[in-house]
């Protein structure tokens, strides 16, 4: 086993990701071998030595398997509508923008349903940690086909297979202006961790994709064998490429998959470029709102 | 409470509808926005662009309405007061999240400037077609507040209100004006800030430990905390128990449920507003309401000359609707006549509450000028025949 997984401190009472939970919500309702549990504990540790005050951390979902992390987090949490969660996270980061909000979502919820929402967000470089657990399927309804299902897969409204062209989601992202952009499975338990950390610590649109096994209604109607043979899947066949040319990184049935960190940039969010044009435009005239004020002030 | 003076343009003005909703927001204290251009309403918003950056407010123009709709809760949730505004086929596509704010009890104000429908209708041209959409446009069962103004005066104090009710209640306050209203200019007068009421939300301020989102006191309305408070709130959409978190049980729909219902019914006289005139001793009376109500007044004039006794009952707040008043006059009069831009809707309510007690009369219109006073003088006619 490679040595990076040995992180986990198998001696202490309780586990530390506890108290980042809610625990009087356990046991929570995802099936046996999925990802999305794995990416949680990632997120976890990574906020455990990101140095934010947690009482500041928001996480926004939208609908689905994933759009249960918010509920499961003890944090100010926000279970929003199908696909909305950008929008919802949009407002109260421009309310209180000492928070740091974070979208946890899935496949379809965000890019779907939620595309509008994901591309205009990342174009206007709004300050958002944006975490897209990509199964490649709708798995709350049942299995039906997502913009992320690859050509050839089967899925519930696929059922002679999968001709849609599928998004490469990184691309996309980038293409729309997001400032940070990196993709890994759930088998890349301590890159996804760093690379969730440096996505908190970013100003602006940030977005990490991770590919996540779903092996209740994916694996099972692709014949892909259970959670731990879709890890084992990652595991032989994702290559590190960082810095690999966003358009070079689509995903095939089954192919070889490509992760790691493709985009680390800065340009102004959007509070920072409001409040430079506002400041340049109207000098004292401008009041920005309390919080706003007292955001820049701690900046400066 | 009374106004922020730093939002307060006192004095008179002259100005439309649509700016008038602005500047009553901004008294309000609405210091979050979130739009999309539609016509007949997107001077609200403009004025709204234009005024923040010297109040403390943040305007954004989204990506469209289902997302404003929703950056404005996501805003309330981080301290502020919060509105959108729209038009007919933007107000349809706000309707879930008209739901997810009365699920979550989240206090916010939606602007519907109504033009005639369906679909795209006459984008310019005023209707009062959206009445019912605004009570049940949204899936399952709930309650909101509804408010028509008739007058820019209106577009602003009621602004004001329909914020105050909003935070008092915990509950998505729709502002129903329409094309005329909208964009008819009249003087305003806005007093200065102290004259000016505001309420905020009740916001719990206890032990973290013993906080319960959505537990409340015989008033049903629980007490509010923001994001970043410490209090590591859950807000969902899905049914949930008094702590917030989903409990997919029938027992819990029933008690949640129930008690979004509950909490606006048992406020009703509080929150009911209705305006009448001649009422006692009148033979008819004339339900209108929002621009109708204006060109109802020549009719019942001229009915008047006629020597027929005619009341006037305007309904300022709509939703929820004055069932006990109707039902009274309903035992007084022979008749009540319904005029209204659309083709019948609140005059179903009227009939509702009348019970078979009088005469109900509708002056339906489908919208895209306003009704022909002789068209009400007939209806009024009319409904004394056979009484
Ligand atoms: S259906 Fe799929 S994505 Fe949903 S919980 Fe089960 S395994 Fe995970």
């Amino acid at each position: 086993m490679p040595e990076e997984l040995y992180d986990i401190e198998t001696t202490i009472p309780s586990n530390p990701i506890e108290e980042f939970l809610r625990m009087d919500r356990m046991p929570h309702i995802w099936c046996p071998g999925c990802g999305i549990g794995t990416t949680v504990n990632c997120f976890v540790r990574a906020l455990q030595t990101s140095g934010l005050d947690l009482d500041k951390v928001a996480v926004v979902s939208g609908i689905g398997c994933t759009g249960r992390v918010a509920g499961y987090m003890n944090l100010d949490s926000f279970h929003t509508t199908h696909g909305r969660a950008i929008p919802f996270a949009t407002g109260l980061k421009l309310a209180n923008p000492g928070l740091k909000v974070v979208v946890y979502s899935g496949d379809g919820d965000l890019t779907a349903i939620g595309g509008n929402h994901f591309i205009h967000a990342a174009r206007r470089n709004m300050d958002l940690t944006v975490i897209l657990i990509n199964n490649m399927i709708y798995g709350m309804t049942g299995g039906q086909a997502a913009p992320t299902t690859p050509v050839g897969a089967t899925a519930s409204t696929t059922p002679h297979g999968n001709f849609e062209e599928t998004f490469n989601l990184p691309f996309l992202a980038e293409s729309c202006g997001a400032v940070y952009v990196a993709r890994w499975t759930a088998h890349h338990v301590r890159h996804l961790t760093k690379s969730i950390k440096e996505a908190l610590a970013k100003k602006g649109f940030s977005f990490v994709e991770i590919l996540a096994p779903c092996p209740t209604l994916y694996s099972r109607r692709n014949k892909l064998g259970d959670g731990l043979d879709q890890m084992e899947f990652y595991r032989d066949n994702s290559e590190i490429k960082n810095g690999a040319d966003t358009k070079s990184v689509t995903l095939d049935f089954q192919g070889k998959i490509t992760v790691g960190k493709f985009v680390d940039k800065e340009r102004p969010t959007y509070i920072e470029a409001m409040n430079q044009h506002y400041q340049k435009k109207f000098g004292d005239r401008y009041v920005p709102s309390d919080e706003i004020r007292k955001l820049s002030h701690a900046q400066e | 409470m009374h106004a922020d003076p730093i939002g307060v343009l006192t004095g008179a003005h002259f100005i439309d509808g649509d700016h008038a909703c602005s500047e009553g927001a901004i008294a309000a204290g609405c210091r979050f926005v979130a739009g999309y251009p539609i016509t007949p309403s997107t001077e609200v918003v403009e004025r709204i662009a234009e005024r923040f950056p010297f109040v403390g407010g943040v305007f954004i123009q989204m990506e469209d309405e289902i997302a404003s709709s929703i950056a404005i809760q996501g805003a309330v949730w981080g301290g502020k007061k919060a509105m959108t505004v729209t038009s007919g086929p933007g107000f349809s596509l706000m309707m879930e999240h008209i739901g997810l704010a009365a699920m979550t009890e989240t206090p916010c104000v939606f602007v519907d400037v109504q033009r005639a429908g369906p679909s795209t209708g006459l984008p310019t041209m005023p209707a009062q077609g959206d009445m019912m959409q605004a009570r049940w446009g949204s899936h399952g069962d709930y309650q909101i507040i509804a408010i028509v103004p008739n007058s820019p005066q209106e577009c602003f104090d009621l602004t004001v209100h329909a914020f105050n009710l909003s935070e008092r209640y915990r509950v998505p306050v729709m502002m129903m004006m329409d094309e005329c209203v909208g964009h008819m200019i009249e003087r305003v007068v806005i007093p200065s800030a102290d004259k000016i009421e505001v309420h905020n939300r009740k916001v719990y301020d206890g032990p973290k430990e013993s906080y319960r989102a959505f537990e409340t006191g015989r008033d049903l309305i629980p007490s509010m905390v923001k994001a970043g408070d410490g209090y590591r709130i859950h807000v969902t959409g899905l049914t949930h128990d008094e702590k917030g978190y989903p409990d997919m049980s029938v027992s819990a729909q029933g008690k949640l449920v129930q008690r979004l219902m509950d909490k606006i019914r048992i406020h009703a006289d509080d929150i009911v507003m209705y305006k009448e005139e001649d009422v006692e001793g009148a033979d008819v009376v004339v339900v209108s309401f929002g621009i109708t109500s204006r060109t109802a007044i020549p009719a019942i004039e001229q009915a008047r000359a006629k020597g027929l006794k005619v009341g006037h009952l305007r309904l300022v707040v709509v939703w929820p609707f004055p069932e006990k008043r109707i039902r009274e006059l309903a035992g007084k009069v022979k008749s009540i006549v319904v005029p209204e831009l659309n083709m019948g809707q609140i005059v179903y309510e009227v009939e509702r509450c009348a019970a078979g007690k009088c005469n109900v009369v509708s002056v339906p219109h489908a919208g895209g000028t306003v009704h022909q006073p002789k068209d009400i003088l007939a209806a009024i006619e009319k409904s004394l025949r056979g009484t």
